[in-house]
């Protein structure tokens, strides 16, 4: 790049200096208005949610099956859900995400494969959710015959969010200095012992907090879900693993679609509730990566 | 796996020729397990990795087959050429168009938001915000990615809608507008991070440059930041019409479920999203035309999107490639 092509020297040159930075404090307001417009969006939106479904929370509403009377409506069976599901993504999900970015980051040869597998995990980070759900439907619901059950869902929810915890993991494990393994082999270690007892603890911190985003994002799915049939009235928790289920966003996408207002309240509350859970949880990323970063230090 | 005591009690030689040799063999057969286990994990870590590869042939394969046997009972010509989409009435459609036309369009009003926003707020945590500031605020405005979507269909259908109306009487209860709006702002943060990515990794060396010759904060940002980050920054504007042609709650839940050939953001209409979860609400037969129809527009979906996904990903492998 010349000097001619940055500024306009020469040809154009307009001396008007109080005018140019004047220029560029305003176009630094400009973009402080955009950020206080998404951050004044997100206020609202808290603000119209508590507002609307204050009143309708209560021990009762946590406790409650969905009802036809919206004064009795509560979400026990969408809470118990979501925990289940939250729990078997975290289970089907987590080893498999680390093991694949293990291998990527650690161990693959630089050949064409690994480049597919890359490119291939960050098309799928960004594939419609509703296309896994479809995917859901074809292979778990039908080919595994699994039907509309906790574990099918649970497993469509597990593919969704795996490229997040692999692209989050590999982060993670980029960021373990070279001398950390260089050190690891030099004291004899194998290839996997240095990986095992030296990178990957050092990387557990970002591990982690990624982990607990990409179940975040779990929760608060409702397309896939919907897609594999999950059932929007459910007035019972499941007992095993085959048995249909339903989860807070579905509750609430249902209460929504109704018309009546009392309805729409019930809605807010339930949205309040999954707000509060998803800000615990990125409270306790927050603190992992606090809490642990300080343990080890380079 | 147990260590010998490497100061064995040895007091004679032949008691010290005996333990060395004990220790070498045992080595050995340590070696040996240790070699197969080791390739025992490294086959699974492949294999988890194999995974996402496994996933991504799921998904053409499922969609494929059913796509299949729809455009076995329709033709792929009315499919792309007619106007109407009507395959859950008695005088069957299956013309994409409508719920083409509709996504297109609610992208196309929560790009109008998303985009410049998303760049201005880049711009401003980059270029204008001192550090600390910028790392109180980019967290906040993360928050809005991570409000699921169930919720921001409520905000668009029982605030955004009703407060329109006050400005815009015509508006109908479901509507293109809000929905649009809404998810542009949905969008906003995951423009706003990724072009802010991009523009950090421009060197601090051509803003010290540029400042040097004269230039004020403005024609830097306009004149070196920007063109330097310009391929990350359409990563990420790629990156983010994908994302809102894939959304579905928001356009469920606020935009309606009538499929009709509009340019008006101002009626319902019904998006390729919206119509695989309405479709998927009711009780369709596994087999059925209508169930078949889901596929068919899912596939128009995956195809529209990974298209555009790997192109973001071409832009992104150039704009690290310059920098690193």
């Amino acid at each position: 790049m010349t000097v001619h092509e940055v500024l306009p020297i020469d040809r154009e040159f307009t001396p008007r200096l109080a005018l140019r930075k004047r220029l560029g404090t305003l176009f630094g307001i400009l973009s402080a208005l955009a950020i206080i417009i998404g951050l004044t969006t997100l206020g609202l939106l808290i603000a119209d949610v508590v507002r609307d479904g204050w009143h309708v929370l209560s021990w009762d509403f946590l406790t409650s099956y969905p009802s036809r009377r919206p004064e009795q409506a509560g979400i026990r069976s969408a809470l118990v859900g979501t925990f289940y599901i939250l729990i078997l993504v975290a289970i089907i999900a987590f080893p498999l995400g680390v093991a694949a970015a293990i291998y990527l980051e650690e161990f693959a040869p630089r050949n064409r494969l690994t480049a597919i597998i890359e490119v291939n995990i960050s098309n799928l980070a960004a594939v419609p959710s509703i296309v896994y759900g479809l995917l859901g439907v074809g292979v778990f619901v039908r080919t595994f015959m699994l039907g509309r059950s906790l574990i099918a869902g649970a497993l469509t929810l597990s593919l969704l969010v795996l490229p997040i915890i692999i692209i989050a993991s590999r982060e993670a494990l980029r960021a373990v200095p070279p001398s950390i393994r260089e050190a690891g082999l030099a004291l004899g270690a194998s290839h996997w012992q240095t990986v095992r007892h030296f990178v990957l603890p050092a990387a557990l911190p970002g591990i982690l907090t990624g982990t607990i985003l990409a179940l975040a994002r779990a929760i608060g799915e409702t397309a896939p879900l919907i897609t594999i049939g999950a059932l929007t009235y459910v007035a019972f928790t499941p007992k095993s693993l085959f048995d249909p289920f339903t989860v807070l966003p579905i509750q609430i996408f249902n209460w929504i679609s109704r018309p009546q207002a009392a309805f729409h309240e019930r809605a807010a509350g339930g949205i309040i509730v999954l707000l509060a859970v998803l800000l615990l949880f990125n409270g306790l990323a927050i603190f992992l990566r606090a809490r642990l970063q300080r343990r080890i230090r380079f | 796996m147990t260590t010998e005591p490497f100061l064995a009690p040895v007091t004679t030689p032949a008691e010290r020729r005996e333990w060395i040799l004990r220790l070498l063999t045992g080595t050995q057969r340590v070696d040996r397990i240790r070699r197969l286990r080791e390739s025992i994990i490294l086959s699974l870590l492949f294999l988890s990795a194999l995974i996402s590869v496994a996933t991504t042939i799921g998904i053409i394969y499922t969609l494929s087959i059913e796509t299949f046997h729809f455009f076995q009972r329709v033709s792929l010509i009315d499919f792309l050429t007619d106007t109407q989409w009507t395959p859950l009435f008695t005088e069957k459609h299956f013309g994409i168009w409508p719920l083409l036309t509709a996504t297109l369009l609610v992208s196309a009003i929560a790009m109008l938001v998303a985009l410049p926003l998303g760049l201005l707020a880049a711009i401003g945590l980059s270029e204008y915000a001192s550090p600390r500031l910028a790392s109180i605020v980019k967290p906040i405005l993360e928050i809005l990615a991570g409000v699921p979507t169930v919720v921001y269909g409520y905000f668009a259908l029982l605030f955004v809608t009703p407060l329109l109306k006050r400005f815009i009487p015509q508006l109908e209860v479901f509507n293109a507008l809000s929905a649009g709006l809404v998810m542009g702002i949905m969008i906003l943060p995951l423009v706003a991070s990724l072009s802010e990515d991009a523009m950090r990794a421009v060197p601090q060396s051509l803003r010290e440059g540029a400042y040097a010759l004269g230039a004020t904060k403005l024609e830097v940002v306009w004149r070196v930041v920007v063109p330097s980050s310009l391929s990350g920054i359409v990563a990420a504007f790629i990156l983010a019409i994908s994302r809102a042609i894939g959304e579905t709650m928001i356009v469920a839940i606020a935009m309606g479920q009538v499929p009709r050939l509009t340019l008006n953001p101002l009626v319902a209409m019904e998006t390729m999203t919206a119509y695989i979860v309405q479709v998927s609400l009711g009780d369709t037969p596994h087999g059925s035309l209508e169930y078949q129809t889901i596929f068919a527009v899912g596939t128009t979906l995956f195809l529209i999107t990974m298209v555009l996904n790997l192109l973001s990903y071409r832009f992104l492998q150039r704009f690290r490639e310059v920098y690193e």
